[in-house]
């Protein structure tokens, strides 16, 4: 398949929130290109008559309770934040 | 001139009242818990956490679903919405995209102008983090706080179709739908607080086309005067736009409460790309005929179906039973009431009804307003006690205005009206042989205004009866007063002609 272009790597990148160096761009170009070249190879299974699914397994229906459980204590949950402010996780202000 | 029209779909978000999460077990009540003390690792979006989903959380979906007629999926899928901002943790939102589990529903309009609203799909998803917004000192950037609290609580879009024509009409869906949500019990529905919000899609075009003109997004409504004033003011700026030739843009704007106005916030350009997925981790949800046989069998008689039958039953306009039927507690009240008032004839229990909806919709919503009460069962005043008072107005033991005075006690104190007539002295004199001494009394201090009555200005009555009153503080029954001033103002004017 053609290859992808550096415009369309940096808007990839944008989207999962990386920042790319101008050689990592030509990297991830080649990378990713060849990862679609290769799901591209998916496409000559023939799929005739199979219904589209987006789980490989036979499981459904898996639910639970409405039942609270025990959370995490506050310490806990701001033991892995960059920053904190008191009782809070503090945060870039991000502008629309 | 071109007369315009405008295109109106919305969505709405609706927080479920349910004990846990979406997809997690940590509680789902973060109105009232501290910050962050309400967080699991699945809300914290921790690598390697497995979400589960709701149990009941899909029933309320599949309620509300049900009470706005839509089809349920028998099997519905979650998908993942990926984009970033501070308060989504996980970098993608667990909804649904292709697969909603309620479509192709319905809502009647009430009012004036009924119409359907079609409802193009109720999906469930989870709500995000809170963040509170700190302005930096001069020249510093400012940042923001974040509450993960409320990331998790379970989230119900509700989509309209485009057929909405006006704010109006957009007020008038809000309020039905709110009072679905409250009828179902699967919500509080309450903007203020967050629990309901509702973004616009509105274009306009001439009235009588069928294109639809480029739409554009309105965003931070944050209650129902602002929704008016927010779709207000866009239809007039898109038309306003379109008569100097300007290009409307499809775009995002946000409503600023304080301007009045609504300002850009993303143009289509820069829109996101969410690139959905399904969402691996949770299998897809086989829901049975039999499940929601059994849902539907839950649902509780709905405000449009209540509404229907208190105008058959007791003959109310259709103005006094909307709002009767607004809330459930205020219905349930109205025909409590009833079910305690006073048997009699066919007549007279139509004319109880009629009474009973005015009491409630004039002076007892007007003290749940200045007292701020929102649930008319949780009032010192009974449905027993209400009856009571009311039969005594409607067999004239006391007039209207004397009855207010009572209700105002009974509202204050949960006083039953007799213990206040007994201890006030009130009630009604109608006693002919009571009111004379006040009559005569007016009559004779007030030679200027008998004068004008024998003289043919009858409305001079008035005044004279307005003096009995007062002498008799409020108490004597209107009717008999005037019949008795006129009886011995007609004799005097015989007197006087001879």
């Amino acid at each position: 398949m053609e290859s992808l272009t550096a415009d369309e790597v940096r808007y990839i990148a944008k989207l999962a929130n990386l920042y790319l160096t101008e050689d990592e761009v030509e990297m991830y170009r080649h990378q990713l290109t060849g990862i679609l070249d290769h799901v591209q190879s998916l496409q000559e299974i023939d799929t005739e008559g199979v219904e589209p699914t987006g789980h490989a397994t036979e499981v459904n229906t898996v639910l639970r309770d409405d039942e609270p459980g025990t959370p995490l204590e506050r310490d806990q949950v701001l033991a892995n934040a960059p920053s904190t402010s008191g009782e809070f996780i503090r945060v870039r202000t991000v502008l629309d | 001139m071109t007369e315009y029209e405008a295109v109106i779909g919305l969505e709405t978000h609706v927080q479920l009242n349910t004990k846990s999460k979406m997809f997690s077990n940590s509680s789902a009540e973060y109105q009232s818990a501290d910050p962050n003390t309400i967080v699991d690792p699945v809300s914290l979006a921790l690598p390697g956490t497995l979400p589960v989903v709701n149990r009941k959380a899909v029933e309320s979906a599949i309620k509300i679903g049900l009470a706005l007629g839509c089809q349920i999926a028998s099997v519905t899928k979650f998908d993942r919405k990926q984009y970033n901002y501070p308060d989504l943790l996980k970098g993608y939102q667990i909804s649904q995209f292709d697969e909603p589990i309620c479509f192709e529903g319905h809502l009647e309009l009430p009012g004036d102008n009924p119409r359907t609203v079609r409802i193009n799909r109720v999906h469930m998803e989870e709500d995000v983090a809170k963040l509170v917004h700190v302005d930096g000192l001069a020249g510093k950037s400012g940042y923001a706080l974040m509450d993960v609290n409320r990331a998790g609580v379970p989230l119900m879009e509700i989509v309209t179709e485009p057929d909405l024509r006006s704010a109006e009409d957009v007020v008038a869906y809000i309020e039905s739908l709110q009072s679905i949500i409250r009828y179902l019990g699967v919500g509080t529905a309450n903007m203020e607080e967050g629990s309901f919000r509702c973004d616009a899609n509105i274009s306009v075009r001439p009235k009588g086309t069928e294109t639809l003109g480029t739409k554009v997004e309105v965003k931070n409504m944050n209650r129902i005067s602002a929704v008016a004033r927010a779709v207000t003011y866009e239809i007039e700026r898109q038309i306003r736009a379109i008569e100097t030739g300007e290009r409307i843009v499809q775009e995002t704007r946000g409503w600023n409460d304080g301007t009045g106005k609504t300002v850009v916030q993303r143009s289509k350009e820069e829109a996101n790309d969410y690139r959905y997925f399904p969402e691996p981790d949770i299998p897809p949800l086989e829901i049975g005929r039999e499940w929601v046989d059994e849902l539907q069998a839950e649902l509780p008689e709905l405000p449009a179906q209540r509404k229907a039958r208190l105008i058959a039953d007791f003959g109310l306009s259709e103005y006094d039973a909307r709002l009767i039927t607004s809330t459930r507690t205020t219905a349930e009240y109205f025909e409590e009431t009833i079910a305690v008032g006073p048997t009699g004839n066919a007549e007279s229990r139509l004319q109880f009804a009629k009474e009973t909806a005015n009491w409630l919709n004039g002076e007892i919503a007007r003290l749940m307003n200045v007292d701020s009460i929102n649930d008319v069962s949780a009032t010192k005043v009974k449905p027993l006690s209400l009856a009571n008072l009311i039969a005594r107005v409607m067999k004239r033991e006391l007039n209207s205005n004397t009855g207010k005075q009572v209700f105002e006690e009974m509202w204050k104190t949960g006083a039953e009206p007799e213990a206040i007539i007994e201890e006030r002295g009130l009630g009604m004199v109608s006693d002919t042989g009571a009111l004379e001494p006040a009559v005569d009394q007016a009559i004779a201090d007030n030679a200027a205004a008998v004068k004008d009555y024998l003289g043919g200005k009858e409305t001079a009555v008035r005044f004279l009866m307005g003096q009995v009153m007062k002498a008799t503080k409020g108490q004597a029954d209107p009717p008999m007063v005037l019949k008795m001033l006129r009886e011995k103002l007609e004799t005097l004017k015989a007197n006087a002609g001879e």
